[in-house]
């Protein structure tokens, strides 16, 4: 393909992420810190939030199927992965975690159950969005063409 | 003949003897029968009789007698044994029944004797109460009409009406013929007739005093009675008749001035006036014992009222008096406040009117100084252009000081840099202390706040004034000025004993210390610095010119900003040392988002706006702390990043500037590792900035970071700018705001 239409290409699927509410303005901070020092910031920061991410949501997963299930400790985990969330500007698993803490204050199991198929289902959204957007991106490098901001 | 056993009886039954014995014993017997019959019929009417036993002995005892003449009636012819038998058996039974009854008599006439006799004792008895009763119900209603007098006298505050009263109630209770009072007259020396009830106009008939029977009455406290041929007594027209008994009794006069505070009045002091009343003449009427007492008792609360009266008199005087004074000073003070509002008025006007030519003479002159002049028109010109310098100066002390002194002079406060007043002040004096070769210091306390709330413009003044007046002073030496924060011990000082400052959260008290070398001032003079136009001796022979209201003005403006200014001198010739403190206040720390001092902010857009700032970021989210560290590596931080507390307090040191530690964790103690810190780092300028990385922007977060000594909090996400200016901020001012 054309690197101007993978140029635009890339644009477009951005500019439908954060239309679509998937990233916010956090991710545009992210990627403006990314410079010649540091080129890969934004990867290496993706890459640690998906890493943590899934470490989060096994050790979640493990602690709803216990019989007594420790709301404390699952609320700490949430409020990580919030905080991870949100600073990558991971719009909407943010929002979900949001809920998924009410539900832990209020020590409703259902609702933790529901609320973290939800955040599974959004994780694995943005997991593969970003995954897509970054292999783009490495396709315009590859063609010698630099990242549009 | 048969022997019959008939008694014969011993006279022939045709005697006339015995017709008449015959008809007598036949009544008899009827009477005796007839009286038991009505003794009965009586005893059963009456219910109260207690002798029925003996009622019926004595039936018995008749009806048996009775039975025995009738009996006798059959005697008197021939009649048998038989009958003589009858008559027998009932005489013996008459006899013993009579006997018996003749003996129970014995016993019983004495008891009714008795009876008789109680009956007369209990009828005395009757009389005599109804005697005492007639007597106390003189009594209660002699005490009646003394209640009632009493109230009539006591109804009314007039003094006349109260004597007239008396009078005429007295006169009619105890229905008297006449009643008078005789009232001590100014000299004491007579008593003079004032009163009187049945005659109309009582022409001044006087009485010496101190005649025997007055003195008699005077000296006892009761009514007493007197001869109606006194002089007191003979008031009326002299009757032929016998003249009606006459009673006196004392009235006591109390004055206001009797009454001392704590005791009773002498009763050796006493006037008093006299009342006498007469009884009708001609009437037998004697004075009572009750109706002395009731004399006594009006007397006595004649007294009362009369005094009741005259204290009345006198605080109706003292009202009128104390209104006449209200009057007046009201007068007075609207007088001074119309005064004081044309004194007012007037400098107003003449500060403007003599401000205007002022200006004009300044200007012009200045004007002048600009052209070509001979060496003397230069000088002259300098010189008026002092002496209305000088001119301009006192006028605007003038004013200063009369509006300082009405209240008038309100403080304009607002948030201002202190350190750079003192700077001001500092470039103001250089230039004339470097004239006069004096070596000017300023030492900033460094726990002296930046920014304080206050009047800056007069605080500028009183620093200068009392700068100034260092320099003036000073021929040579140095001149030290020193600011710092007041601290407790200090606040107290010794020789300021009636100022107690009391520091609290939003304010600090600013003590600025001006030491020189100069002349100094002899102990006896300090009193006087403060006071206005007052110039000591040796200052007006200096002739340093001002006015001498410069400390004067300083004085009020401290003591408008809450605080207190002295100066302390060794003596002459050992310098001095003027102190001040002033109360300042802090600027609200996490609330004042736009200071207006702020010089601006540089827009340091290049990549490497604060080059190799050592940063510490404590979080314990991996990508976050990730997202931190790019953010400030981006501005060319050198960033050392730490997970947890721990390993924050072991690497925290005084090389960084400042550290970013994430509080929203729950169940990470950021606050606790401020607090660390701040132990850690006693010294306030050696610790690092502290700065909050919070997701919650409630209250109680941000208080939370305030009280363990944060410097700042900071919302996340955290964009590049933001961070830019957080860092620029905090490392220009060192002062606590929070970034949204």
């Amino acid at each position: 393909m054309d690197l101007i239409q993978l140029q635009r290409q890339l644009v477009d699927y951005r500019t439908s992420l954060y239309h679509e509410g998937f990233l916010d303005e956090q991710f545009t901070q992210l990627q403006s810190l990314q410079d010649e020092n540091n080129p890969d910031f934004v990867v290496e920061v993706v890459s640690l939030f998906f890493e943590d991410s899934e470490r989060l949501l096994n050790e979640l997963s493990k602690a709803l199927e216990q019989q007594i299930i420790d709301f404390k400790r699952m609320d700490a985990q949430v409020h990580q992965l919030k905080g991870s969330s949100s600073s990558i500007g991971a719009h909407r698993v943010q929002k979900l975690c949001i809920v998924f803490r009410n539900y832990c204050e209020v020590h409703n199991v259902e609702g933790c159950l529901k609320c973290l198929q939800q955040v599974k289902h959004e994780y694995g959204i943005i997991k593969t969005k970003l995954e897509s957007m970054f292999q783009l991106e490495q396709q315009i490098l590859n063609a010698g063409g630099s990242i549009p901001v | 003949m048969d022997s019959c056993n008939c008694i014969e009886p011993q006279w022939p039954p045709d005697d006339l003897l015995m017709k008449y014995q015959y008809i007598s014993d036949f009544f008899i017997a009827l009477a005796y029968f007839s009286i038991p019959l009505e003794l009965i019929y009586f005893v059963k009417k009456s219910a109260v009789f207690p002798y029925r036993w003996v009622l019926v002995q004595f039936g018995a005892f008749i009806v048996l007698c009775g039975a025995t003449h009738l009996i006798n009636l059959w005697t008197f012819t021939m009649h048998t044994r038989t009958v003589a038998m009858v008559m027998t058996t009932a005489k013996v039974f008459t006899a013993v029944v009579s006997c018996a009854t003749a003996l129970m008599l014995v016993h019983i006439i004495p008891d009714l004797l008795s009876v008789k006799t109680r009956e007369l004792f209990l009828k005395n008895k009757a009389a005599e109460l109804d005697r005492e009763m007639g007597l106390i119900r003189t009594q209660e209603e002699t005490g009646r009409h003394v209640r009632m007098l009493t109230h009539e006298i006591r109804s009314t505050l007039d003094r006349h009406t109260i004597l007239k009263t008396t009078l005429v109630e007295l006169g009619r209770t105890l229905a008297l013929e006449e009643c008078a009072l005789w009232m001590p007259t100014r000299t004491g020396l007579e008593l003079q007739l004032s009163y009187t009830l049945r005659q109309q106009n009582p022409v001044g008939y006087t009485v010496p005093i101190h005649l025997p029977v007055i003195n008699q009455v005077f000296s006892s406290s009761h009514a007493v009675k007197i001869s109606p041929n006194c002089p007191v007594a003979r008031i009326r027209p002299a009757g032929k008749y016998m003249p009606g008994e006459v009673v006196a009794v004392r009235v006591p006069l109390l004055h206001l001035s009797n009454f001392q505070i704590n005791d009773w009045p002498e009763l050796s002091t006493k006037r008093y006036a006299l009342m006498v009343l007469m009884l009708p003449s001609d009437s037998a009427r004697q004075w009572h014992v009750h109706e002395l007492e009731l004399v006594e008792v009006v007397a006595d609360q004649v007294a009362v009222a009369l005094s009741h009266a005259a204290i009345l008199e006198e605080s109706m005087r003292a009202r009128d008096l104390l209104m006449e004074q209200n009057v007046a000073l009201d007068l007075a003070r609207r007088e001074a406040e119309t005064a004081i509002r044309a004194r007012n008025d007037f400098l107003a006007v003449m500060n403007h009117e003599m401000r205007t030519p002022m200006h004009a003479i300044i200007a012009l002159s200045s004007l002048l100084q600009e052209t070509e002049l001979t060496p003397e028109q230069r000088l002259m010109v300098e010189t008026i252009l002092k002496s209305s310098n000088l001119l301009s100066t006192l006028i605007n002390d003038v004013l200063d000081l009369s509006r300082l002194e009405d209240g008038s002079l309100q403080l304009d406060l607002g948030t201002f840099n202190l350190f750079a007043v003192f700077r001001e002040v500092l470039n103001l004096i250089k230039p004339i202390a470097s004239v006069k070769k004096l070596h000017v210091s300023l030492n900033l306390a460094p726990d002296l706040p930046e920014y304080a709330i206050g009047d800056e413009k007069h605080l500028m003044q009183t620093i200068l004034n009392v700068v100034g007046n260092a320099v003036k002073f000073s021929k040579e030496g140095s001149i030290s000025i020193t600011a710092i924060v007041a601290k407790s011990e200090l606040l107290r000082d010794s020789r300021t004993p009636e100022f107690f400052p009391v520091p609290s959260d939003n304010h600090f008290y600013l003590r600025v210390q001006v030491k020189d070398s100069g002349v100094g001032i002899s102990p006896q003079d300090i009193p006087k610095l403060f006071t206005k136009f007052a110039q000591t001796q040796s200052m007006a022979t200096r002739n340093s010119g001002g006015s001498g209201l410069g400390l004067a003005i300083c004085k009020r403006f401290v003591n408008l900003m809450e605080g207190h200014i002295w100066i302390e001198s060794d003596g002459l010739g050992k310098g001095c040392t003027a102190i001040f403190m002033v109360k300042l206040g802090i600027p609200e720390r996490l609330n004042e988002p736009k200071l207006p001092f702020m010089p601006k902010v540089p827009t340091n857009h290049g990549p490497t706006a604060f080059p190799g700032l050592k940063v510490l970021v404590m979080d314990e989210n991996g990508v976050s702390r990730m997202v931190t560290k790019g953010l400030l590596v981006h501005l060319g931080c050198d960033v050392t990043m730490v997970s947890s507390s721990e390993e924050c307090l072991h690497v925290v040191s005084h090389e960084h500037k400042v550290v970013f530690m994430d509080v929203c964790v729950p169940g990470m103690d950021g606050y606790e590792v401020a607090i660390r810190i701040n132990e850690k780092f006693t010294k306030r300028h050696e610790r690092p900035i502290i700065v909050a990385l919070t997701g919650n922007t409630d209250k109680v977060t941000k208080e939370n970071c305030m009280r363990v000594g944060m410097d700042g909090v900071i919302l996340k996400p955290v964009s590049l700018d933001k961070m830019r200016s957080v860092l620029t901020d905090l490392l220009e001012h060192r002062v606590l705001f929070e970034a949204i």
